[in-house]
């Protein structure tokens, strides 16, 4: 009796270990600098790519949902497109991670960018009131036309 | 003044628990009640000063007492009433707070419950509970003292984050899935991040054990192996404190880091290095008195799901941590993403299901041929049918159908007991109504787990046709323009601003329809003035078989242009319903039994 539930259990661990095997060759996502995507990039392998957005490389285009922009690490920087809306919480000279793959035409293709937010103490600012304020202005202004 | 008098009732209740502890431990030792009466009055105090300190903490949330660090980082003048309340546990400092209340009010009921009973294990879990408690305490008084002072006194605070002013937050950790869906503004509800899974681990390995308790009550079996599953649960509990509260893995919900970590991951391991002594110690008193008879029994089945939940809590531990095993043994930093959870899980899950069948009906011991015909024909039969029709209907994921079938078999196994025990009770002469009311109350363990297992068998059809099923699309509208999406029609009708009491607010309006008009949908941007950036406010429209989801994405300032993410999701509202079904159905089970007598 023993027999067959060791025999069992050997089976089901077998076929998890090869499930995670197989899934982690399958999913695994690269975390690398600018500076090491440049060193050695490899067209077709899943990277998460994390450094800061350079001032004035950010581009948005609605109509097409077309956005690039370029993340440096301070010593190089990559070309990102990605399709779609930046995230809150995005912007240029502030950290984002994204991932996707290197493409043979030069520039990293994101399929995902995830913002970074933190909880930790920042003064009150009056960053965000100014920017309310304004758009309730040209919004209204906008409105009475 | 306040905050001194938090923190002094911290200090005592620490001092309070660490006295309880030896006091129960030393009168157990020694045969003293009066030692164990001691460490029982400590632990009501430490039940009182807790509470003090959460009111406290609570009461310097609505007076805005900015001197208080904690305060002035999770509130400011413009947050409402209620938000001033769950900040309280919203962040580190307070959630510690809110369990080590929690863990008081259970010990309360623990010495309420058995303080006449005279059980020789009483002391010993009074010590073990003051223990956990102290170690709590001790984090509020050192790690992450929730009372501490800010100076200069700010004149506002920062606020609570936005993400968490939420309706969702009022019932916290509960609504975690929820919150996801209705705030985050993925339109998914899991993500498989490393948050998710910290809570997801203990959960499995509780399931497990809920399980295979019920082979131990009844065959003498697994004693063994479910002290095991008590203690890595609550290990896993521990370290998932620890994982998400050290920052040790990066997450989306980057928490805070700090000396926090060492604090848990140090407990952890005072916690499974004092189990495995005491299992040690008690090795020859926890042999098995049973032995597994056949492979096709009760017990096998259950064991089966055990191995499954473990492999399944194995498999979500792996992937979590695989960034910082992949880092220490390789050099790289590589982490596994959610492709991996769902190719490993999918399989196990849908293997737990079937079981969730086999289990409850299948016979102890040794099933006989005659057993399995009476309990699975049917179920087999209408599961086989219902594979067959979902294939005729169209539906192309294997997946899916293969999940969909195993669901009506798995519905047909409980609809087959429910039935054969009520036409056993009308035998008896009693009418259908009273018959069924008296099972679900005489046998309340045994129907609260059939409800329990229709609430997952419910989530289940969500999530499959939420994965199979839902459609999404993102475009830039003008006013006036109109996008099409699985036979909705959204048109975009314009922004307007307005000014909220503690942000301003963007919101779009985008009129719904499918031949004839829904409903006005209006997502928004939120600006707080203590983000640097805004948060996204969804607006859907929620129904049984589809979920009409909008975000707003960008938009142009004058208004003439705004872009959005829009999505179809199918079944996602059978998830909550679902949660609730299955969350009535575990009230149902331990409700008290009345076989017993009082």
């Amino acid at each position: 009796m023993k027999g067959k539930f060791v025999a069992g259990g050997a089976v089901i661990a077998a076929a998890l270990a090869y499930m995670i095997y197989a899934g982690v060759t399958q999913s695994a996502v690269y975390f690398v600098t600018p500076s090491e995507l440049r060193a050695a990039p490899v067209v077709g392998k899943a990277y998460r790519l994390g450094g800061l957005v350079q001032p004035g490389s950010l581009r948005w285009e609605p109509r097409s949902l077309d956005l690039s922009f370029a993340l440096s690490d301070g010593k190089a920087t990559v070309p990102v497109r990605h399709k779609g809306t930046p995230p809150d919480l995005f912007g240029e000279s502030r950290g984002a991670v994204v991932e996707g793959s290197w493409t043979a035409d030069g520039y990293f293709k994101a399929s995902l960018i995830l913002a970074k937010h933190s909880e930790e103490y920042k003064a009150p600012h009056d960053g965000g009131t100014t920017l309310g304020k304004d758009l309730i202005r040209t919004l209204q202004g906008e409105g009475r036309q | 003044m306040i905050p001194e008098l938090g923190s002094a009732a911290a200090i005592v209740a620490l001092a309070l628990a660490l006295w309880g502890a030896v006091a129960a431990a030393t009168g157990a030792r020694t045969g003293r009640p009066a030692l164990v009466l001691s460490a029982q009055h400590a632990a009501l105090g430490v039940f009182v000063l807790v509470t003090a300190c959460f009111a406290l903490l609570t009461y310097a949330f609505l007076i805005f007492d900015f001197s208080v660090r904690y305060v002035a980082i999770n509130t400011n003048l413009g947050t409402p009433f209620y938000y001033r309340i769950t900040g309280v546990w919203g962040a580190l400092e307070g959630s510690i707070i809110l369990w080590t209340w929690m863990l008081a009010l259970y010990t309360l009921i623990v010495i309420l419950r058995h303080r006449e009973s005279a059980h020789e294990l009483y002391p010993w879990v009074l010590t073990v509970m003051l223990s956990v408690m102290a170690f709590f305490l001790l984090v509020i008084t050192v790690a992450a003292p929730p009372f501490a002072r800010l100076t200069p006194v700010p004149a506002d605070g920062r606020g609570l984050n936005p993400l968490l002013e939420d309706t969702g937050m009022i019932t916290h950790p509960v609504a975690l899935g929820w919150w996801s869906y209705h705030v985050l503004g993925w339109g998914g509800y899991w993500a498989w991040d490393p948050v998710e899974n910290a809570a997801f681990m203990p959960w499995l390995t509780a399931t497990a054990f809920l399980h295979s308790v019920m082979v131990q009550e009844r065959r003498r079996m697994l004693k063994l192996w479910n002290l095991w599953l008590v203690i890595l649960t609550f290990g896993l509990t521990l370290f998932g404190t620890f994982l998400t509260r050290s920052g040790v893995i990066a997450s989306v919900h980057a928490f805070t880091q700090g000396s926090i970590g060492v604090f848990f991951l140090s407990f952890l391991a005072l916690v499974l290095l004092t189990a495995l002594a005491l299992l040690a110690w008690r090795w020859d008193a926890l042999s098995a008195q049973g032995e597994l008879d056949s492979v096709v029994s009760r017990e096998s089945a259950f064991l089966l799901n055990n191995v499954l939940l473990i492999a399944a809590a194995f498999t979500v531990f792996f992937g979590t941590v695989f960034p910082l095993l992949s880092e220490a043994v390789r050099g790289v930093k590589v982490s596994v993403g959610a492709p991996f959870f769902n190719q490993v899980n999918v399989p196990l899950f849908l293997a737990l299901i079937f079981l969730m069948g086999v289990g409850p009906l299948i016979a102890w011991r040794r099933a006989s041929p005659d057993n399995l015909r009476r309990s699975f024909l049917w179920p087999v039969a209408v599961g086989v049918a219902a594979a067959a029709l979902f294939s005729a209907l169209g539906i192309r994921s294997t997946l899916a159908v293969l999940a969909l079938a195993l669901t009506v078999f798995v519905a047909a196994t409980i609809a087959v007991d429910f039935s054969r025990a009520t036409r056993a009770r009308l035998r008896m002469g009693e009418r259908l109504l009273p018959a069924m009311g008296g099972l679900l109350r005489r046998h309340n363990r045994r129907y609260g787990g059939f409800v329990v297992h229709l609430g997952i068998l419910i989530v289940t059809l969500g999530v499959t046709g939420s994965q199979a099923w839902s459609v999404q699309t993102e475009t830039t509208l003008r006013r006036g323009e109109a996008a099409e999406l699985a036979g909705y029609r959204v048109r975009f009708d314009g922004l307007t601003a307005t000014e909220e009491s503690n942000h301003f607010k963007v919101a779009g309006a985008f009129t719904v329809s499918n031949g004839r008009v829904l409903s006005v949908l209006r997502p928004a941007k939120k600006f707080y003035p203590q983000e640097q950036s805004p948060i996204a406010g969804v607006d859907y429209r929620l129904g049984f078989g589809e979920d009409v989801y909008l975000v707003l994405g960008d938009f142009a300032r004058d208004g003439s242009e705004a872009t959005v993410k829009l999505q179809v999701n199918r079944l996602v509202s059978w998830i909550w319903i679902g949660g609730a079904v299955l969350t009535l159905g575990a009230l149902l089970a331990i409700l008290p039994d009345r076989k017993k007598p009082a």
